[in-house]
């Protein structure tokens, strides 16, 4: 499509928040390690939030005291994870002095000013996700800049914040929050909007990832460093797309939004230039079931029988508008289908810019169009099916977005899905909601805590990158992919171990990169190989007990079922000798004696078949291939 | 340079601008200046080696006035008017963002902009009586509390709602028990665990529960609304004489101790639930009955091992009129008390004895001890719970001069302070490695 980004204006800041890995939560003694199980059977908490109607700043009022009327937010508390400071069923300790010095580290790390005295804040949240309805957080230290190849990118504050509940699932319209992540302390770095290019946020986004694991006391794995991203462009609005846990898909997020700014503001002028305004588009919403009451549509009959009803409302002059595609695979009905869901609850939306569709016939539309008085050539109507009060809230959200499509781009908290595109969240907060939280003092920054602090200072990147080639003559691809790599610390910590010919820093290299790499695009949950069982299997491969081809069939083995005995499988693939394998092989090689002559073109491959099956692991490959070979060649010589 | 002008602080370089706040109590007094950020942050900022400059004077209004009047009104949905007695508390505080100060609101109108369904309800009327942490009730509080919702009762409202820090809420509504019988009416005592300028505050649903207590109640008694669980399922109403804050924290701290709750508020349908068939049903009004008088020379000991009996005779001698011992067990104190608690008797005063394991009665025939103490003229005071006979002995001093009156009517069921038959189920179940 080729968007020039400099001529759109746009303007990118990111939200890096990044778990740390303490002992304990900000506020309380619970660990930081989540609950894995079933989690059907555990302790309910079930909480309703307000918010006073004169309290809630900027935005609608009326809109937000709706929203959040009635939301019923369903807490599970696991024994083990969860304690009464995160039920909000008591006061919060104080803040963990651990988290508070890795804090301090990463700061200075990003040449930022730290505060003298640490003020926590209450920060209104007002979705479930913090029982209390606010996330503690405090600005650590202000400033500092981070260099790029496209121009430096100024930091504004660092924050020390508690993480929010894990939202699991949805039950009957109500959230249900797993309380296990409350309370883990995050580390939030906000950038200026300074960057200009969706590859500069890629970029700019992996290199503060990178200085917080060199910090050692960042977790690692899916859902631990989350990144908010603020896009805006000149004429759009700036908007807010939280929680994208996936690096990879930066890029193509920063895209896409600007994809759909664009879309949006060519949508405004197509609809000016269609001479309607907002006034047309009335609040009205009319009960059309009549016209499917014979109607073929599966999804319309099964709703019926539940005694469902469908209302419509007619968007005039809005024909084909609908059907405008924002961001791929996203229309703008889609758009508006998000709103409808978000606010009356229903699951999705119908549109005439789709029908007929659904088994919804000609016919039946035109008698939709009839009964409303609209004309099929110019209207829209939008449908939804539900009981009455959730089909005038979601038509009513409907209405509102419609009405925001004649100003341009609605000011919007949105969310991204896994390809890149995002759909609507919630309206945006006006300025934060902030006031002190009293019950916890404030810390004053004394030289203990700096001294602390200094343990954990990022050391600068390029210094590692030139470590990597020079010290440990890595080349500069497995060196780029070490940095990029969640285990990249372990690498200094093993190479400090090993350091000999059979297990070389490049083998280490390639064995957390490329070689993990492999097994997780397998499948395999390399989350559960822990730095001992590394350290396990290349003590056993210096001492010959495994070959290189074991010590992979050994993890993924492990990682797949870490509760098995690490020992036990190193014996199972347990290196057998040269002797043994060339036993092996000739024994094959004889019994197959005649096929082989016969098959003599394929014979390599169906000895070295048959003798993987029984020495996978416990002899490299390549010393099996060699032995076949120089067999094979003595019997067709 | 003063809290509320916008100021410049030029440090090593950084420069950081925001609006002075006012020092928290726990700020490093001697060089700390907070600072509220653009983006709503406070920080801490040292002033040694940092040049200052006043950008703009007065650029927040800082400690707005506090209006105060002793009532405001707000006009309901229905012809129903329930009076709001108001003493302080979390229950009505309210933030201000551009400070964060906290100030307690005490209007109507600020009632019903945190719960907008209170209209719906009836007309509010809020009388800002107190702003005092409950700590800090004494007797006398208790006295005009009760006179004041005495007069409401005579004028004729239809709800009367006593709003209370949670503390020794449970001092007052046994307070409230005594000095007005015979009510045509509930009286309910709300307050919340979590203040009302969070948004996870329990003080709504408390409200709306003591509301609908307030209306709709069958019985004619001074309740407690407040959480009955952790969760904002339902609001148990308990007996004022036998409820007890059992948790410092929790927003079910509230708990009927010695006897069942009289009744819940289901929610979200505000459905009122009787728990108890044994209640005061409510009176007609010119039977009720106004004695707010309480004495003040009265004091709760707690027995321990090592009690000195010099504390008891330190009470005499400073002409205390009553003791209530927490004792232990059945009702023991030990053996060398004996003598001075028998001296404080034929003094005149009057010594009740209490449990101090909080559930069970008192029985203080079952060991010598026990027998010793009663015969040097202790009173057990059956069942109640050691605050509900401090405030029921305070309030008997007051208004009955015979101490043989004090005494027979220390151990004479009034409103329920007294539960003859414990039912194996009253003492709550505590984790014994069950599955959670
Ligand atoms: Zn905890």
């Amino acid at each position: 499509m080729g968007i020039d980004y400099n001529d759109v204006g746009l303007q990118v800041g990111l939200e890096i928040h990044q778990q740390l890995d303490t002992s304990s939560k900000l506020f309380c003694s619970c660990p930081t390690k989540l609950f894995e199980g079933p989690d059907e059977e555990l302790a309910k908490v079930e909480r309703y939030l307000r918010i006073g109607r004169s309290e809630t700043g900027e935005v609608d009022p009326a809109a937000l005291y709706e929203y959040m009327k009635g939301k019923k937010i369903i807490y599970l508390a696991p024994k083990g994870h969860v304690c009464t400071v995160e039920l909000d069923e008591e006061p919060p300790h104080e803040l963990n002095k651990e988290a508070l010095s890795v804090a301090l580290g990463i700061s200075l790390g990003f040449k930022s000013k730290i505060v003298d005295e640490v003020y926590v804040m209450r920060k209104i949240v007002v979705d479930g996700s913090n029982t209390t309805g606010f996330q503690r957080t405090a600005i650590i230290a202000l400033g500092g800049e981070l260099f790029d190849e496209e121009g430096t990118v100024r930091i504004q504050t660092i924050c020390l914040e508690e993480d929010a509940a894990r939202r699991v699932r949805d039950l009957d319209g109500s959230a249900v929050y797993n309380l296990d992540r409350l309370g883990i302390p995050l580390i939030e770095i906000s950038t200026a909007p300074d960057i200009r290019s969706p590859e500069q946020t890629l970029r700019v986004a992996s290199r503060i990832g990178l200085m917080l694991r060199l910090t050692g006391k960042v977790k690692r794995g899916i859902g631990t460093i989350r990144q908010d991203i603020n896009v805006s462009i000149k004429g759009g609005s700036k908007v807010e797309i939280k929680g994208v846990q996936n690096l990879e898909i930066i890029d193509k997020v920063v895209e896409y939004e600007v994809m759909r700014q664009l879309t949006l503001l060519r949508l405004r002028d197509e609809i000016l230039s269609r001479g309607i305004s907002r006034d047309d588009i009335e609040d009205k919403f009319l009960d059309v079931t009549e016209v499917f009451k014979e109607s073929k549509s599966r999804l319309i009959v099964n709703n019926l029988r539940e005694g469902n009803k469908v209302y419509a409302c007619v968007l005039k002059g809005f024909k084909g508008l609908l059907k405008v595609e924002v961001q791929p695979g996203r229309r703008f009905g889609t758009e508006l289908a998000d709103y409808a869901r978000e606010w009356g609850g229903v699951s999705g939306i119908i549109h005439t810019d789709e029908l007929p569709g659904y088994g919804i016939s000609v016919d039946e539309v035109k008698r939709l169009y009839s009964l409303l008085g609209a004309d099929e050539g110019r209207d829209a109507v939008v449908m939804v099916i539900g009981p009455e009060g959730k089909c005038t809230r979601s038509l009513n959200a409907v209405v509102s977005r419609v009405k925001e499509a004649f100003i341009g781009v609605p000011k919007e908290t949105r969310v991204a899905n896994d390809d890149g595109t995002t759909r609507y969240m919630r309206p945006q907060p006006g300025a934060a909601r902030m006031y002190p939280e009293t019950d916890i003092p404030p810390v004053r920054i004394d030289e203990n805590l700096i001294r602390e602090a200094m343990k954990y200072v990022p050391r600068d990147p390029n210094a590692v990158y030139e470590e990597l080639l020079t010290k440990y003559s890595l080349s500069h691809e497995l060196s780029k992919q070490l940095l990029r790599s969640p285990y990249m610390l372990y690498f200094f910590d093993l190479v400090k171990e090993f350091s000999d010919d059979v297990v070389t820093p490049q083998y280490i290299a390639s064995l957390l990169t490329i070689h993990l790499k492999g097994l997780k695009s397998e499948g395999i949950p390399i989350e559960n190989i822990t730095f001992d069982v590394i350290k396990y299997v290349l003590s056993m491969l210096r001492s010959g007990s495994l070959s290189k081809d074991g010590v992979i069939e050994v993890l993924r083995e492990y990682a797949s079922d870490p509760k098995k005995s690490i020992n036990d499988l190193a014996k199972r693939y347990v290196k057998k000798d040269l002797d043994e394998v060339t036993r092996v092989i000739s024994k094959i090689v004889e019994s197959n004696r005649d096929e082989l002559i016969k098959k003599k073109d394929r014979a390599f491959n169906i000895v070295m078949g048959l003798a993987m099956k029984d020495l996978r692991g416990k002899v490299d490959g390549k010393v099996v291939a060699d032995l076949v070979r120089k067999l094979l060649d003595e019997l067709l010589r | 340079m003063k809290p509320g002008d916008l100021i410049r602080i030029v440090k090593d370089g950084h420069v950081v601008e925001g609006v002075l706040m006012p020092l928290t109590e726990l700020s490093s007094k001697n060089d700390i200046v907070v600072v509220k950020l653009a983006n709503g942050y406070n920080v801490g900022v040292s002033l040694t080696n940092a040049y200052v400059e006043v950008v703009k004077e007065g650029y927040i209004e800082m400690g707005v006035s506090e209006r105060r009047s002793a009532s405001t009104y707000v006009t309901g949905q229905t012809g129903k008017l329930i009076s709001v007695v108001s003493t302080g508390g979390t229950i009505v505080s309210k933030v201000e963002y551009e400070t964060g100060a906290v100030k307690p609101a005490l209007t109507a109108d600020d009632l019903i902009d945190f719960v907008p369904e209170l209209k719906e309800m009836g007309s509010i009327e809020v009388i800002d009586l107190y702003r005092i942490l409950s700590e800090n009730m004494t007797p006398d509080h208790w006295a005009s509390i009760s006179r004041v919702v005495g007069e409401k009762i005579v004028s004729g409202v239809d709800g009367i709602i006593v709003a209370h820090g949670t503390d020794t809420l449970s001092y007052t509504s046994s307070a409230l028990a005594f000095a007005l019988m015979n009510l045509p009416q509930p009286i309910v005592l709300v307050g919340s665990q979590r203040s009302s300028d969070r948004p996870s505050s329990d003080s709504a649903l408390n409200l709306l529960a003591s509301i609908v207590v307030a209306l709709n109640a069958p019985f004619g008694e001074v309740v407690a609304a407040m959480h009955g669980s952790v969760s904002d399922n339902y609001i148990l109403v308990h007996r004022g004489v036998k409820v007890r804050k059992m948790h410092s924290s929790r927003r079910d701290a509230f708990q009927t101790v010695n006897d069942v709750p009289l009744a819940k508020v289901v929610f979200p349908d505000k459905r009122l639930v009787m728990i108890s068939t044994k209640y005061l049903c409510r009176n007609k009004k010119e039977n009720l009955i106004i004695m707010p008088n309480f004495e003040k020379k009265v004091a709760i000991v707690k027995a321990y091992p090592g009690l000195s009996s010099e504390i008891i005779d330190f009470l005499v001698d400073k002409k205390f009129k009553g003791i209530v011992i927490e004792g232990t067990g059945l009702g023991h104190v030990n053996d060398l008390c004996i003598p001075s608690i028998r001296r404080a008797a034929e003094e005149g005063v009057v010594v009740a004895m209490a449990t101090q394991t909080i559930f069970g009665r008192v029985n203080m025939n079952v060991y010598t001890t026990g027998r010793r103490l009663l015969m040097a003229g202790v009173i057990p005071a059956a069942d109640m719970l050691a605050e509900t006979t401090y405030v029921k002995l305070s309030w008997l001093l007051a208004n009955f001069n015979d101490l043989s009156d004090v005494k027979k009517l220390l151990t004479r069921n009034l409103v329920h302070e007294i539960n003859d038959a414990h039912e194996e189920y009253l003492y709550p179940r505590w984790y014994h490695g069950d599955r959670l």
